[in-house]
């Protein structure tokens, strides 16, 4: 392509490396520039992203070609005898990733610039993105569970940064680090995994774990005694408890609901578009381990369909139009994950895809009708809002037609794929997960029309201060929006055959063939528009039109209706209000439990028991010498001197007598 | 420059430079500084040719110095290090400079004292580091408590003859025993104090057990491991900030070097008989101390239970005996060795301008000092063991390590991936997140261009031996796979 001649004048691995690098460069720019730079911190991380995203497509275009690249940088270091890298694995998981990533981040940049406007960490909020894209491509572009576990505490750290962006409010620093612990109950079981490939394969690099792993069937470890499990069963659920954590899977999901404290772009980017979705490529990068263990492919499939159902039933009930976001953004992990469990790992990094444009797009424009209610998130004093913002008004019905799975937009695809894929799944418990998943469709639609019709249509419900004030947001918060409605809208029906249905990702996720969903899939193919009119005349899309009527007729046509409805079923939406109690249980348990423990071991066993009948009972023996000793703490060096002379004499003495 | 003394000049440089400080006499402080400063540099510089020169393919002594001292009991001066004891050199003559230059304006009383002690104790502590000869070892060894009870004792809080006296007990205590077992293998050795003598001569089973626990006993203390660790937190709350700063930085190693010098290599079937032991005392310093640290109320107790919780996965690595962990232990100690460094100076920096160390009389530093908040993040996420920190590196290897032997040992280590996280975030959430509530805080002064340096030069290392640990690593190899096969040796007499 004439776009990507003059690139060819390079070696490759200078431009594999810049996409990270340039991104990195605009971080540490703006960061370390804030000061001088103060608005115009921007151009920096915005040319760096730029730069990805464009070497991103011609990575991409590159794989297209056939060329591929997997080699080390440098060394890390030698451990032991192990030799460990910073390593690049170029192929066509890696660029599609890479190009979502940085698409989705260079529109959220520029966004930015509109959205921080005039808030006093203009240059720290890019410095951050920044350095969060650069993280984010390092972990897709490893070769390494080393590198892997680099950019996965990397982007994790940023995330806490970001959460915590607005350290005066005490509930985003709270937020901040309940999403960094609960992220690292996670990455504890991550690392165990990484630490147990390392014990039975003896290496860290992607390729010469693969090649080991037929050796392993059959090897059993024994955790709990008496209770042998297969080894690659165990390292495939301990790396799915680090996506668990990452992906916000439940029980790991009680953070990401509160991480909306952050700003609202990064709500789109990190919580929504990219970092959330590392668990998923993790485990579709890991497709050769979870495809020779049954158990972990069900556990996967189960958790994910539950988290599928369960989260968007939350969706519901909450009236902060971030929070419905982010539930909705856990239940289409759950689709993800799901996806995952049925081996349909190009069906699950389809809808990562479809889903980052659609999501990052209504997020976007949720931060936009925040932005013109000046700060107000609550939707139940929102209302009519189509009128005052046409641009955000048409973007946010495209990103919601996507993600209730309406054709043609992108959400439909992906998601009838996943609930094909779910039905032919074989596993232990697909049968009830396509249940789950089914039903989830309908939950989906309702919760999003609701939160649509809530905004947009109906009778204006603010204040008249606010109102007088309602205004589309200027071109740099509009253009984004735009930009992402374009493969909102296309890239389902375009991308299902070469992404969705896996040709495109030929050799980089192998599927084994007796779990092979998607192909059997494939193999029955005639084209997007027969799999649209197939999807027409099935269970899903009825749910969902059904989905949205429901709600149009709830929240338009009989606007009394919710709170009666509300009343009658008031055991489940109490249950839906308290979240299950997952919150209550963490703070009941976990955080008092080690809070408990921490004062128990200290003011017993520290301070009672070892200081006070240890040590000061036979300090108290010592005690009244201890007047002679405050005596020698004269503070004169000859004193000391002196005393370390007669210790020294005493020394010789004791040699001489031993010697005689 | 091979048989040029490197390391005499090492230990001597800035104990001769320490006595000349004191020389120049408490008043005139400005020159004592200077003094100090230039003989720190001076001593620092001394010990780069060590690095530079270091063959890092062999496992044998290097730089090594070899003459009688005491001849009627066969005592010599001798000196030699190799990949193990290197680092700890470095690491100890590098942070000395940092802590006179962070002590430069905070210490207003007996100036020349304060920079003369702890220039005399930088050479005894490379002393330890260098020693061959089992009584040379033993004089550096206590002579280097001296100065650090002085500093506390002079310089330290209100409540510092206590904490002094605690250290002096505890540590005294546990180095008397050390001293019997070194007698004991003086004679069992025809005589010789030889350390390298020590570790190739057969010794009994009962004996080898009675040697350890004696070696136990000193080297637990200093480390410190579980249920002998409570000096610590004391002796750091009453500490000046540079002398928490070495304690941490420079003499909780020694314990750690003890075990990998004399304990592992002269006993080591005794070690691998009570590894069970010490790999129980380590989960519990890991689990237990983690626990502890979350619920402090003062800054330096909450980091002192810290050092402790990240020592235990030093001696986790020591006794699971494989090379990866160990190699990962000794990392772990040299980046404890910054990483608590700078926690303790950035509390010594809060101190300076608050006069107090407790938690909640701080909250939304970050409004004042931001630069300072920004380069206190970067060594709370080193301690939480963050990847491209220095705490990630020894943590990781540890681990590792270790699930290749005990499983269930790297899974309950592994458990301080979310302690560390949470008592260190908390902490920092405490005092540099949220809004001014104190008008003290309001009142706060950014990081001055010295504190800076110091914690710039700390983040250097920090961040260098997260990115690219190979050269620290390097150096290691050699001699850490001598150490793993001498403790496989069976060296009980058939």
């Amino acid at each position: 392509m004439f776009l990507f001649d003059w690139l060819r004048l390079f070696p490759a691995l200078p431009i594999y490396l810049a996409i990270p690098l340039a991104p990195l460069l605009g971080s540490l720019i703006a960061g370390l520039g804030s000061r001088q730079l103060k608005e115009k911190a921007h151009w920096a991380p915005i040319i760096g992203v730029a730069v990805a995203f464009y070497l991103a497509l011609f990575v991409l275009w590159q794989v297209t070609q056939g060329v591929t690249f997997y080699g080390n940088v440098y060394t890390w270091g030698v451990m032991g005898n192990l030799p460990l890298h910073i390593g690049l694995d170029i192929d066509a998981l890696t660029a599609v990733m890479l190009v979502v990533v940085t698409f989705v981040s260079l529109c959220v940049h520029v966004y930015t610039v509109g959205y921080m406007h005039g808030d006093p960490g203009y240059a720290r909020f890019f410095s951050y993105i920044a350095l969060f894209t650069f993280a984010m491509i390092m972990l897709v572009m490893s070769n390494n569970f080393l590198q892997l576990f680099f950019g996965w505490e990397a982007v994790g750290l940023v995330s806490y940064l970001l959460i915590g962006f607005w350290f005066q409010r005490e509930s985003a620093n709270a937020a901040a680090i309940k999403a960094f612990i609960v992220n690292r109950v996670g990455d504890f079981g991550f690392l165990l995994g990484i630490a147990a490939i390392y014990s039975y394969c003896g290496s860290l690099d992607y390729r010469t774990v693969f090649a080991q792993l037929p050796n392993l069937v059959g090897h059993t470890v024994t955790i709990i005694p008496g209770h042998p499990w297969s080894v690659i069963t165990w390292i495939a659920i301990l790396l799915f408890i680090g996506a668990m954590g990452k992906s916000a899977q439940v029980p790991l999901h009680v953070w990401l609901p509160e991480s909306m404290e952050g700003p609202t772009p990064i709500s789109a980017l990190i919580h929504a578009a990219t970092m959330v979705t590392a668990g998923i490529f993790m485990v579709a990068r890991m497709s050769p381990i979870y495809e020779l263990s049954a158990t972990a492919l069900a556990v996967v499939l189960m958790i994910g369909a539950i988290t599928a159902l369960f989260m968007g039933l939350i969706g519901l009930v909450q009236n902060d139009i971030k929070r419905i976001i982010a539930y909705s953004t856990l239940s289409q992990l759950g689709y993800m994950t799901a996806a995952l469990g049925a081996s349909a790992f190009s069906a699950a990094i389809f809808h990562l895809m479809t889903h980052a444009f659609f999501k990052a797009l209504l997020f976007l424009a949720a931060g936009s009708v925040i932005h013109a209610m000046n700060n107000e998130q609550d939707i139940r004093k929102m209302g009519g809002l189509r009128r005052y913002m046409p641009v955000t008004y048409v973007t946010f019905l495209i990103g919601s037609l996507a993600l209730a799975g309406i054709p043609p937009f992108a959400g439909f695809f992906s998601k009838d794929l996943i609930i094909e894929a779910v039905g032919l799944a074989h596993v232990p418990g697909a049968g009830l997960a396509e249940f789950f998943l089914v039903a989830g469709v309908l939950v989906t639609a309702l919760y999003t029309f609701r939160l649509f019709f809530l905004v947009f249509h109906g009778q204006p419900r603010m204040d008249a201060h606010t109102r007088a004030h309602l205004h589309e947001s200027p071109w740099v918060i509009t253009v984004p929006l735009l930009a992402l409605t374009i493969p909102s809208i296309y890239a389902g029906w375009a991308y299902i055959k070469p992404i969705g249905l896996g040709s495109f990702f030929q050799g980089a996720i192998p599927v084994a063939q007796q779990w092979n969903t998607i192909g059997e899939i494939a193999a029955h193919w005639h084209g997007s528009l027969s799999f649209v009119m197939h999807g027409l005349i099935s269970l899903p899309f009825w749910l969902a039109v059904i989905g949205i009527i429901t709600a149009a007729y709830l929240y338009l046509i009989l606007p009394g209706m919710p709170v009666v409805l509300a009343r009658a079923l008031r055991p489940f939406t109490w249950i839906l209000e308290h979240k299950y109690g997952f919150d209550a249980l963490n703070r009941v348990l976990l955080v008092n439990g080690v809070l408990f423990f921490g004062r128990l071991f200290w003011r017993v066993g520290d301070v009672r028991i070892i200081d006070g009948i240890m040590v000061n009972g036979t300090a108290r023996e010592v005690g009244k010498a201890a007047l002679s000793w405050r005596r020698v703490q004269s503070g004169y060096i000859y004193h000391y001197a002196f005393a370390m002379i007669i210790g020294l004499i005493m020394l010789m003495t004791y040699f001489v007598v031993m010697r005689g | 420059m091979a048989n040029f003394p490197l390391l005499s000049l090492a230990i001597w440089t800035p104990v001769i430079g320490g006595i000349l400080t004191l020389a120049v006499g408490d008043r005139r402080p400005q020159a004592a500084r200077w003094a100090a400063l230039i003989f720190s540099i001076a001593a620092f510089a001394l010990t780069i040719p060590l690095y530079t020169g270091f063959n890092a393919h062999t496992a044998a002594m290097q730089f090594n110095e070899y003459a009688a001292w005491i001849p009627s009991l066969n005592i010599h001066y001798h000196l030699g290090v190799d990949g193990i004891s290197l680092w700890f050199i470095l690491l100890t003559s590098f942070l000395t400079i940092l802590v006179v230059i962070s002590s430069w304006t905070n210490i207003q009383q007996r100036v020349a004292q304060y920079m003369g002690a702890f220039l005399i104790m930088e050479g005894l502590m490379i002393g330890v580091f260098c020693a061959l000869d089992a009584i040379l070892f033993y004089v550096f060894w206590e002579a280097m408590l001296i100065p650090m009870f002085l500093i506390i004792g002079i310089w330290g809080g209100p409540n510092r003859v206590y904490a002094t006296i605690k250290f002096f007990l505890y540590t005294f205590l546990g180095s008397v025993l050390m001293l019997v077992a070194l007698l004991y293998l003086y004679f069992h050795a025809d005589h010789s104090f030889n350390l390298l003598t020590f570790q190739q001569i057969p010794i009994g089973s009962t004996a080898q057990i009675l040697i350890f626990i004696a070696f136990f006993l000193a080297f637990a203390v200093k480390i410190p491991m579980w249920p002998v660790h409570t000096w610590l937190p004391d002796a750091h709350v009453e500490a000046p900030t540079g002398g928490s700063v070495i304690l941490a930085a420079v003499m909780l190693k020694m314990g750690a070097y003890g075990f990998l010098r004399l304990s592992l290599p002269i006993v080591p079937d005794a070690s691998r008989e009570l590894a069970w032991i010490m790999i129980g005392l380590s989960l519990i310093a890991i689990i237990y101390v983690a626990l502890v640290a979350v619920v402090q109320e003062d800054m330096k107790k909450l980091i002192a239970y810290s050092s402790i919780a990240h020592m235990g996965f030093v001696t986790l690595g020591f006794f699971v005996f494989t090379a990866v962990a160990m190699e990962g232990s000794i990392i772990q100690m040299l980046s404890h060795g910054f990483v608590s460094a700078a926690m303790f100076l950035c509390v010594g920096v809060l101190y300076d301008r608050m006069h107090t160390r407790q938690i909640k009389a701080y909250g939304g530093v970050v409004n004042t000092m931001p630069i300072f908040a920004s380069l206190m993040m970067l060594f709370a996420m080193a301690n939480v063991g963050l990847p491209g920190t220095s705490g990630f590196v020894g943590e990781f290897m540890v681990v590792l390590g270790t699930y290749q032997v005990y499983p269930w040992a790297a899974i309950l280590a592994a458990t301080s991936l979310i302690t560390g996280a949470a008592y260190t975030l908390w902490l920092f959430k405490r005092v540099i997140f949220g809004g001014v509530t104190h008008p003290a805080v309001a009142a706060l002064k950014d990081a001055n261009g010295r504190e800076v340096l110091v914690l710039g030069a700390l983040a250097f290392f920090t961040l260098l031996l997260g990115v690219w640990p190979a050269p620290f690593l390097d150096i290691l190899h050699s001699s850490v796979h001598h150490l793993v096969e001498q403790v496989a040796i069976n060296k009980i007499p058939a």
